[in-house]
C-alpha cells in the first residue's frame, strides 16, 4: 500500500505541474460563464440551460483529461524510460499501475471539484435552486470519468498512444450507443456482423447509464438506489479492466 | 551463494518480421560476482550489456536461463529493495527538484521521512551536487543527471550495487570521484557490478572482469590473469642525439623506429633486446631520454577478442537487425 500512495501522490504532483490541467479548470470556466451568457438570451428556460451547459462542460473536460492523460500514464514512463529506476524498487508493476491510476484519479477529483465549486456558484449567482440532482448527476460524471481513465490505461499497457486514444475514444462513443446496439442486434438477422455487433455490445461499457444530466438540469432526481448500482456497475468495469492492464503490463519488457 | 549469478541467460527479440528468426542479444550467458568485489562488465557497442542488466533488475524476461541476485531469482520485488541501480543516460522526472526526486526513490525504498532528509543531504554533498538541491532536473546538464542518478541508486543504502555505464557523460574530474565512489562503496563491504567499453576505467579500479562479446561472455577473472595471459610486450626507447640511419642493428633489433626532428623512438618487440639497444646507443654516443615498457593492456585483449568475433560470422549477423 505504501508503494502505491507513493507512486499515486507522484503522479499528481507532476499534473499540477502540468500546466494544461489548469487551462482546462480555465476553459470550464468560460464554458460556464458562456452559458451564462446565453441563458440571458433566453427567456423561458434560463435555469435549465445553465445547468446543462454547466454538467456539459464538467464532463466533456473530465472525459478530455481522462482520455489524453490516461493514454500517456504508461506509455509516457516507458517512452522516456523513466520507468526502469522505478521498476529496479522493491514495488510489483500492479502497484505501479495501481499507483498510477489512483493517481489520475485524484488529480480528477480535484479538477472536478474545482470546476463543480465554480459551476455551483454560477447557478447561485443566477439566483437558479441548487437540487440534489445537481449532485447525483456530477457524481456518476466522476464514475464515468474514472471508467473512461481505466479504458485509457488498460490500452496503454499494449498499444502506442495513438491507438490507445482511437480505441478509448471509440469504447467512449460505443459505450453511450449501447442501448442502439441492443435494438440493432435485437432486430437484424444473425450473421457475421450480428455476432460483431452483439460482442461489442456486451463488451463495451454502458455510459448511458451513468448520465444523469438530462433529468438533473430539469431538477428530476434519481432513485438513491439507482445511482448505487449505477456507480457500482461502473467501479465494477474499471476494476476488471485494471486487472486486464496488470496482467498484461506483468508481462512486458521494457 | 554469490551476488550476481547467471546461468545460460539467453535473450531473443522477435525481429518483427514473419519469416525472419528473432535476433539473439544474450547467447548462453553464465557469470558469477561475487560478495564485496567490483565487476567490471565490459563489451563494445551492442554487445548485451544492457540486456543483462535489464534482466538481472527484472525489466526484460531472460528467454531461457536462470540469473540469482543475494540469492533471489531475478526480478524479486523484495530483493529489488537491496539493490541500487542506474541505468544507461538516465531519463528521471524532470519536473522534481533534486531533493524531491531523491525523497520520491527513498519513499518507494520505505525509508522514513528524518533518514530521507539525512541521506539525501549526505548524497548531494557525495556527488557534488548540493548547490543544485533546489533547481529542477529539467534544467540538469547531462553530467549532473548522471550524478543525481548515481545518488538515486544509492538512496538506501543498497548491499548491491548496478550501474549501466556509471562514467558516460562526466568531466575527468567526475570521472576520478566516481571511481572513488565505487571503491569506497567496496570498502564499506558492497559488491559492485558495472558496465562499460572504457577499458581504463576497468583496468584501474576493478577486482574482476566479465567481457562480453555478441551476447556472449569471451573471457573472464582478474584484471592481472587477463593480461597476463597476453606475453607480447613492447618496450619504446626514446633517445636524442643519435643517428639510426644506416645502423644495421637497431634496425634489426627494433620492430618500429621513428626519428622526430633530434628525438627518435624505437619500439622493440618485448624486452630481450633492451640492454642490447641501450649500449649500441651509448657506443653511438646518444642520449637516452626514456624507456618504457609497453604492458599488455585489457585493450590489447579486448581489441583481439574483437577481431576474433567479427572474422568468425554468427550464425544470427546474417538476419540480425541492428535497431
Ligand atoms: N527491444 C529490443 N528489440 C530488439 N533488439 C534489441 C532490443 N533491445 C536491445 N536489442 C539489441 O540487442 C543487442 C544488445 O543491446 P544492448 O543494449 O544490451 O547493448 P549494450 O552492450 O548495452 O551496448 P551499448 O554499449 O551501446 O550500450 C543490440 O544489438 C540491440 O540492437
Ligand atoms: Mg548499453
Amino acid at each position: 500500500m505504501g508503494a502505491i500512495s507513493v507512486i499515486a501522490l507522484n503522479a499528481f504532483r507532476e499534473s499540477l505541474r502540468d500546466k494544461i490541467l489548469y487551462n482546462l479548470v480555465l476553459f470550464a470556466g468560460l464554458l460556464i460563464g458562456l452559458s451564462v451568457l446565453l441563458a440571458d438570451l433566453s427567456i423561458t428556460e434560463h435555469h435549465k440551460v445553465i445547468a446543462d451547459m454547466g454538467l456539459a462542460a464538467i464532463n466533456l473536460i473530465g472525459v478530455i483529461i481522462a482520455i489524453f492523460v490516461g493514454i500517456s500514464l504508461v506509455n509516457k514512463e516507458i517512452e522516456r524510460r523513466t520507468i526502469y529506476t522505478i521498476m529496479a524498487r522493491p514495488i510489483s508493476r500492479a502497484s505501479f499501475i495501481m499507483g498510477k491510476y489512483l493517481g489520475l484519479s485524484l488529480t480528477l477529483f480535484v479538477n472536478m471539484t474545482i470546476m463543480l465549486a465554480v459551476f455551483l456558484l454560477t447557478l447561485g449567482l443566477y439566483h437558479v435552486p441548487i437540487q440534489p440532482s445537481i449532485f447525483q448527476a456530477v457524481a456518476l460524471i466522476f464514475v464515468e470519468i474514472m471508467v473512461v481513465t481505466a479504458i485509457a490505461l488498460f490500452f496503454s499497457t499494449f498499444t502506442s498512444t495513438t491507438l490507445s486514444a482511437i480505441f478509448t475514444l471509440g469504447l467512449y462513443v460505443i459505450g453511450h450507443l449501447t442501448a442502439d446496439l441492443r435494438t440493432v442486434v435485437a432486430t437484424s438477422e444473425s450473421g457475421p456482423i450480428k455476432s460483431l455487433i452483439e460482442l461489442l455490445y456486451y463488451l463495451s461499457p454502458n455510459l448511458e447509464m451513468l448520465n444523469l444530466k438530462g433529468q438533473a438540469a430539469v431538477g428530476v432526481a434519481a432513485a438513491p438506489e439507482y445511482v448505487m448500482m449505477a456507480a457500482l456497475y461502473g467501479f465494477m468495469y474499471a476494476g476488471v479492466l485494471l486487472i486486464g492492464a496488470c496482467l498484461i503490463f506483468q508481462q512486458r519488457d521494457f | 551463494m554469490d551476488d550476481i549469478v547467471t546461468e545460460g541467460l539467453t535473450k531473443s527479440y522477435a525481429s518483427g518480421w514473419p519469416r525472419r528468426p528473432p535476433f539473439v542479444a544474450l547467447d548462453g550467458l553464465s557469470l558469477n560476482v561475487r560478495r564485496g568485489e567490483i565487476f567490471g562488465f565490459l563489451g563494445p557497442n551492442g554487445a548485451g550489456k544492457t540486456t543483462t542488466l535489464k534482466i538481472l533488475l527484472g525489466l526484460v524476461r531472460a528467454t531461457s536461463g536462470q540469473a540469482y541476485l543475494l540469492g533471489q531469482p531475478a526480478g524479486d520485488v523484495a530483493a529489488r529493495g537491496r539493490i541500487g541501480f542506474l541505468p544507461e543516460s538516465p531519463y528521471f522526472y524532470d519536473y522534481l527538484t533534486a531533493e524531491e526526486f531523491l525523497g520520491f526513490y527513498g519513499q518507494l525504498a520505505g525509508l522514513n521521512r528524518a533518514a530521507i532528509y539525512q541521506r539525501v543531504e549526505d548524497l548531494l554533498g557525495l556527488v557534488g551536487l548540493a548547490e543544485a538541491r533546489t533547481r529542477q532536473l529539467r534544467k540538469f546538464s547531462k553530467g549532473m543527471l548522471q550524478r543525481v542518478g548515481l545518488a538515486q541508486a544509492l538512496i538506501h543504502d543498497p548491499e548491491l550495487i548496478i550501474l549501466d555505464e556509471p562514467m558516460t557523460g562526466l568531466d575527468p574530474v567526475g570521472r576520478k570521484q566516481v571511481r572513488d565512489l565505487i571503491l569506497s562503496l567496496r570498502d564499506r563491504g558492497k559488491t559492485v557490478f558495472f558496465s562499460t567499453h572504457i577499458l581504463h576505467d576497468v583496468e584501474m579500479i576493478c577486482d574482476r572482469v566479465g567481457i562480453v562479446m555478441k551476447g556472449r561472455l569471451v573471457a573472464s577473472g582478474r584484471v592481472d590473469e587477463l593480461v597476463r595471459q597476453d606475453h607480447t610486450q613492447s618496450v619504446e626507447v626514446v633517445c636524442q642525439q643519435l643517428k639510426v640511419e644506416g645502423n644495421a642493428l637497431i634496425h634489426s633489433l627494433a620492430s618500429r623506429v621513428l626519428q622526430q626532428g633530434q628525438q627518435c623512438l624505437i619500439v622493440l618487440p618485448n624486452s630481450d633486446a633492451v640492454d642490447a639497444l641501450v649500449g649500441e646507443i651509448r657506443r653511438q654516443g646518444g642520449r637516452l631520454l626514456s624507456v618504457t615498457p609497453h604492458k599488455a593492456s585489457l585493450e590489447d585483449l579486448f581489441f583481439q577478442e574483437a577481431t576474433q568475433q567479427t572474422s568468425r560470422p554468427l550464425p544470427h549477423m546474417t538476419s540480425g537487425r541492428v535497431s
